[in-house]
């Protein structure tokens, strides 16, 4: 038989052009003799020679020659149509080529390819021939697309060509276990190489997405696809590992699947180890809840795994407790980190907990103390979830840690990836169900308790219905709306009175009226509120919560910004001396900010006319009735007439004019800004604002940055805008992000607020210093606000660069 | 938009003191004037000519003790005072005449007062808190004889009397006393066996008041929560709850329905009187006029229904006097 095909293909000759006659004998010897892989090295070696010149020749063979290279062995085929690809002068190659090799996929000849190289493992001189033809099969599509210039047929497009490969894979890897259980022996390794090769090249979607539902249904209930499957992943080189262990991580649909697929790959290879443990978990943050659940779940189901489990966790909650993590990582990688803990939690049992119960204990105390230390609300609450989370694990009979903080979605799915372990491996999108189920289990008395006073309360409501009211007769109610809650006490009517009570008095219900009722009294009485204002200021400053009075911090600080709104300049001057004096709280001083915001926006709003009647009503001295109304009238009646003469183009509604009245805060900006910047790198021994007191500087930046805002249009604003890029510029490098926000804001107010030409004359410097560290911001600041304030910045400085070039000199 | 509420028809004022009990008497016929007594904190009972609104004459009888209790026998020729001196003293006012012609030293030092129910044409029931703490005595008057004494069982714990209301079902029917005690529940007593025949917990507070409609077989009680309870009484001489009323403020010292059963008044610590429909305890009216906690509400005996008034006693010394739902 052999020898038939030898003899033909000697008769055709060593020539660039065999004819057709030559390609018919070659392919009738080829059919007779049988099975192709069953030829002899030299009959390959001509069949191969035969092949290439077959498609390298100058122009296009006669006869049946494709027919030839889809019935030849596939790997000499695939060779030849490959390497004429890749050749020079294209010619007839062009459409021809790419065309058989179209068919060649179609008719499942890569599945031969694979198979043979597959089964060819161990011959001698194979290594070499392997790698060539793997590089050929992974790189199949660049291939025909640099030889057809860019212009490949859509069979060859990665999306469609990876799927085919794919199903190739699975054909080979049936082949493999169909022979595997005749006995015989079989090797991976080949399939693993091309499968590495595919990921590292960036194509696991393609590929796995068909691999990964198969090999799930396949291995589900066979020991031996279970055998296959490990030993595929197992073989791929370290160097491609990674890829492909991230590409199951995220394809599989649970935990449970993963574990079939993967069986103890990370305690046996290195690499998936640290792909598994510590480049997912710690160095990289980009996967979803789904993707973490799986590889944790997967550490949980074995034994032999849980042990990373714990290693893992303590790694997680290493970075979790450290004070520069907590400082110097996004938040998002904190959340990351937040959610991996919780799941690792999870999924750990008793005696586990009890064996590392000591060293939970220790970081979460650190890990809480740091988090709490952040300027930011959602990194301090991340902190007191996984806290408590932590806590309710480690002791479960003590007293647990609990914190008061917003119940949100973000809290709330926080919270359900502790609860969700139970059953191993359930699908991700299964916990928000669990969590329900969790919480009706949970408390069965409260829920009965519930019940049973709905039932009781129930019986009211149903008696007074509408249809049962007729029933009383003809009475008809009278209004009963004055029936309100009695007041022991009446509020005090003089500004004198509320200082006596707030100083002295024990009376705890005077007290409480008296701070429900200061407010109106100073904004009743402007005259009377100014001879007592810094007064008033220093009580309401030291006031402290008595009773348990019911939005008693807003009452207080009404109070607060309308003393400084009826008499700014001294009450300016007492409260920014006392933001930077012994002996206050943390609190008291934020408070201070906050009101001097809070008044600042209130002087810099432009009055309604209102107000303005209402306070001339108030000073009978300069109010002249008649010509007032008079002049009103006039100012109608010219109104009427011009609107009556007129005809408008617009569409739309007439603009209502804007209150328009004198900026009460022109003559007041700097009384309100300037001594607050002045003392700020001044540590006392109770406050330290560029120290441990970092959240009040944070504060004191905010503060500013409105300040300069509400400052646009008054005369000072130059001024403070340049003390307040000096003090931008001083503190750039601040570690918390919360302070570098703050700067980021005011250089957006200085922007705003200073006039352009201003700017430019007075600042320049400053401003092209400041414009470097903003580029700077926006490529390296960990904080992903602060890259997004800075790239505002400079869009804003980009906006007056472009005013100015536009606005004639 | 509801009418806003009425204004008191007209206020007496002179008492001197804060108001603790109001009776009417205006039962009589055309001559017969129409009087209030009331019974003030310094002892002295006022009668109010209720044409004229002054005072007729103002009786001294319980040595400057507060006056708790007023009743009247027949007619306002004799009058029933319960004073805080711990005595009940019954007086003669006919033609001009106002002295004390018997009285009943009860020995009692709390602040519940005397129920009385009239048996029979010249015989009457008189239930008043007696000596021992939790014991309620019954007296027949004008005789005096003590007709049972009613202890709790022991260990039960009731503390004091705090409220007393005679009544009698259907003529023919045995009297029975319900009584409010100071640890919130109601007692329904048999007075011929002196037994309880039912206890109810309506409240978590002490009772201040009960008031008892005995054709409907209910009755309602206040106390110093802000809750009113409805309770009925069922054929087995059971007591139950029907339903709670929930104030805006706590506190109600004095509750009573007015005798064509149609609405009724409670006089509240938070200065208000609170009118509601009998039948379903629909609110009414709330009637806001003293500066003080309103001690007492009573409702007149009137002939003509359009007649009808209500007056309140306040601990500000003043008694309002209101025409209200007269046309019902």
């Amino acid at each position: 038989m052999a020898a038939a095909l030898e003899s033909a293909l000697q008769a055709a000759g060593a020539g660039p052009c065999p004819g057709a006659e030559a390609v018919g004998a070659v392919r009738a010897a080829l059919a007779a003799a049988g099975d192709p892989a069953a030829l002899g090295e030299r009959e390959r070696a001509r069949l191969g020679a035969f092949l290439r010149n077959l498609a390298a020749g100058p122009e296009e063979p006669a006869g049946p020659w494709r027919s030839l290279f889809l019935e030849s062995p596939p790997d000499l085929a695939f060779c030849a149509l490959t390497d004429s690809l890749a050749a020079p002068r294209p010619g007839w190659r062009l459409p021809a080529v790419p065309e058989v090799l179209e068919q060649f996929l179609r008719q499942g000849r890569l599945a031969a390819l694979i198979c043979e190289l597959c089964q060819q493992h161990s011959r001698p001189g194979s290594a070499e021939r392997h790698d060539a033809l793997l590089g050929r099969i992974v790189c199949l599509p660049d291939l025909v697309g640099n030889g057809l210039q860019g212009r490949s047929p859509a069979a060859f497009f990665p999306q469609r060509y990876f799927p085919v490969l794919g199903g190739a894979v699975l054909q080979v890897l049936h082949n493999v276990s169909a022979s595997l259980r005749g006995g015989l022996d079989c090797s991976v390794s080949f399939i693993s190489h091309i499968l590495g090769k595919v990921c590292v090249h960036g194509r696991q979607k393609e590929i796995l997405s068909v691999l990964v539902p198969h090999l799930t249904d396949l291995t589900k209930s066979d020991c031996i696809w279970q055998r296959i499957c490990w030993r595929l992943v197992e073989c791929v080189p370290d160097r491609w590992m990674e890829a492909v262990v991230l590409g199951f991580v995220q394809r599989a649909p649970g935990a449970d699947v993963l574990s079939r697929l993967l069986g103890n790959l990370v305690v046996k290879n290195k690499k998936a180890q640290f792909v598994v443990t510590q480049k997912m978990l710690l160095l990289q943050y980009g996967y979803t809840t789904a993707v973490l659940q799986n590889l944790l779940g997967y550490l949980a189901l074995d034994g032999l795994r849980r042990a990373l489990l714990i290693k893992v966790l303590q790694e997680l909650l290493e970075t979790w407790s450290s004070s520069s993590a907590v400082k110097h990582s996004p938040l998002e990688q904190q959340q990351y980190i937040s959610k991996a803990i919780l799941i690792c939690l999870s999924h750990l049992k008793e005696p586990e907990i009890e064996s590392c119960r000591q060293e939970l204990l220790t970081s979460m105390m650190e890990g809480v103390k740091c988090h709490l230390d952040s300027s930011l609300p959602q990194i301090r609450r991340l902190g007191m979830i996984v806290a408590e989370s932590i806590s309710s694990k480690i002791n479960t009979d003590g007293p647990i840690l609990t914190f008061q903080y917003e119940e949100d979605d973000e809290a709330r799915e926080l919270k359900s990836l502790l609860v969700q372990a139970a059953p191993l491996g359930v699908l991700p999108g299964l916990p928000d169900n669990e969590n329900e189920n969790a919480d009706a289990a949970l408390p069965p008395v409260l829920e009965s308790n519930r019940k049973s006073t709905t039932a009781t309360t129930h019986v009211m409501p149903d008696e007074e219905s509408d249809a049962e009211l007729d029933s009383d007769d003809d009475l008809i109610p009278y209004d009963m709306s004055e029936d309100k809650e009695l007041k022991k006490t009446k509020a005090p009517v003089y500004i004198r009175d509320c200082i006596e009570v707030l100083t002295g008095s024990e009376d705890l219900d005077k007290w409480e009226e008296a701070v429900k009722a200061l407010e109106s009294l100073v904004r009743k009485n402007p005259v009377a509120a100014r001879e007592v204002s810094v007064e008033l200021a220093k009580i309401l400053l030291h006031l402290e919560e008595k009773t348990c009075l019911e939005g008693f911090a807003e009452l207080r600080q009404k109070a607060q910004v309308a003393v400084l709104t009826t008499d700014p300049i001294p009450v300016a001057q007492y409260l920014t001396s006392q933001f930077y004096s012994l002996n206050y709280s943390l609190r008291q001083r934020m408070d201070i900010l906050d009101v001097l915001v809070l008044a600042a926006r209130e002087l810099s709003c432009p009055k309604g006319h209102g107000k303005t009647k209402h306070s001339g009503a108030q000073n009978p001295c300069i109010q002249f009735l008649p010509e007032s109304g008079s002049s009103k009238d006039w100012r109608r009646i010219v109104d009427e007439r011009i609107k009556s003469k007129t005809r408008r183009f617009a569409k739309g509604q007439s603009q209502v004019e804007q209150p328009s009245g004198p900026n009460e805060f022109n003559s007041l900006a700097g009384h309100f800004f300037f001594p607050l910047i002045q003392n700020f790198d001044r540590p006392l021994s109770t406050f330290d604002l560029l120290g441990e007191d970092h959240f009040v500087l944070g504060r004191l930046v905010h503060t500013l940055a409105v300040l300069m805002y509400l400052a646009v249009n008054t005369m000072a604003v130059t001024a403070m805008g340049k003390a307040l890029l000096e003090f931008v510029w001083a503190l750039r490098f601040h570690t918390d992000s919360y302070v570098r926000q703050g700067l980021l804001s005011c250089v957006s107010s200085i922007l705003l607020s200073v006039p352009a030409e201003r700017l430019l004359q007075d600042v320049t410097e400053e401003l092209l210093e400041t414009r470097s560290w903003l580029e700077d911001v926006v490529e390296k600041d960990p904080d992903g606000d602060c890259r997004r304030l800075a790239l505002q910045n400079l869009l804003l400085m980009e906006n007056l660069k472009k005013k100015l070039e536009t606005a004639p000199s | 938009m509801a009418q806003p509420p009425p204004d008191p028809h007209f206020v007496l004022r002179g008492t001197g003191a804060a108001v603790h009990a109001l009776h009417f008497s205006c039962g009589g016929g055309e001559p017969d004037i129409p009087v209030l007594f009331s019974g003030s904190e310094n002892g002295f009972i006022h009668v109010w000519n209720l044409k004229t609104h002054r005072v007729d004459a103002a009786l001294d009888g319980h040595g400057r003790k507060s006056v708790c209790g007023l009743k009247t026998m027949d007619g306002k020729e004799r009058l029933l005072s319960q004073g805080r001196d711990q005595r009940i003293c019954l007086w003669d006012l006919a033609e001009g005449r106002t002295s004390v012609t018997d009285s009943v030293f009860t020995e009692n030092v709390g602040f519940c007062r005397c129920s009385l129910l009239k048996v029979a044409e010249g015989r009457w029931l008189m239930a008043t808190a007696a000596k021992a703490l939790e014991e309620v005595q019954v007296l027949e008057l004008p005789s005096k004889t003590s007709v049972c004494t009613l202890k709790p069982e022991v260990g039960a714990k009731l503390g004091m009397p705090m409220c007393l209301k005679l009544w009698q079902g259907s003529c023919g029917s045995q009297p029975s006393l319900l009584a409010g005690y100071e640890d919130g529940s109601v007692l329904l007593w048999n007075l011929s066996t002196g037994k309880v025949l039912s206890q109810l917990i309506c409240h978590q507070e002490p009772v201040m008041s009960l008031d008892f409609d005995s054709e409907k077989a209910k009755g309602i009680s206040g106390s110093s929560e802000k809750v009113l309870s409805i309770w009925s009484l069922n054929e087995q001489q059971n007591l139950q709850v029907q339903k709670t009323h929930r104030l805006v403020n706590a506190g109600i010292s004095d509750i009573t329905i007015r005798p064509d059963k149609k609405i009724l008044a409670t006089a509240g610590w938070d200065h208000r009187i609170r009118i509601f429909g009998w039948k379903k305890l629909k609110p009414l009216a709330v009637l806001d006029y003293h500066t003080a906690t309103v001690h007492s509400v009573s409702f007149s005996d009137h002939k003509s229904p359009s007649d009808r008034l209500l007056a309140a006693g306040a601990k500000d010394h003043r008694i309002s006097i209101w025409s209200i739902y007269t046309q019902t």
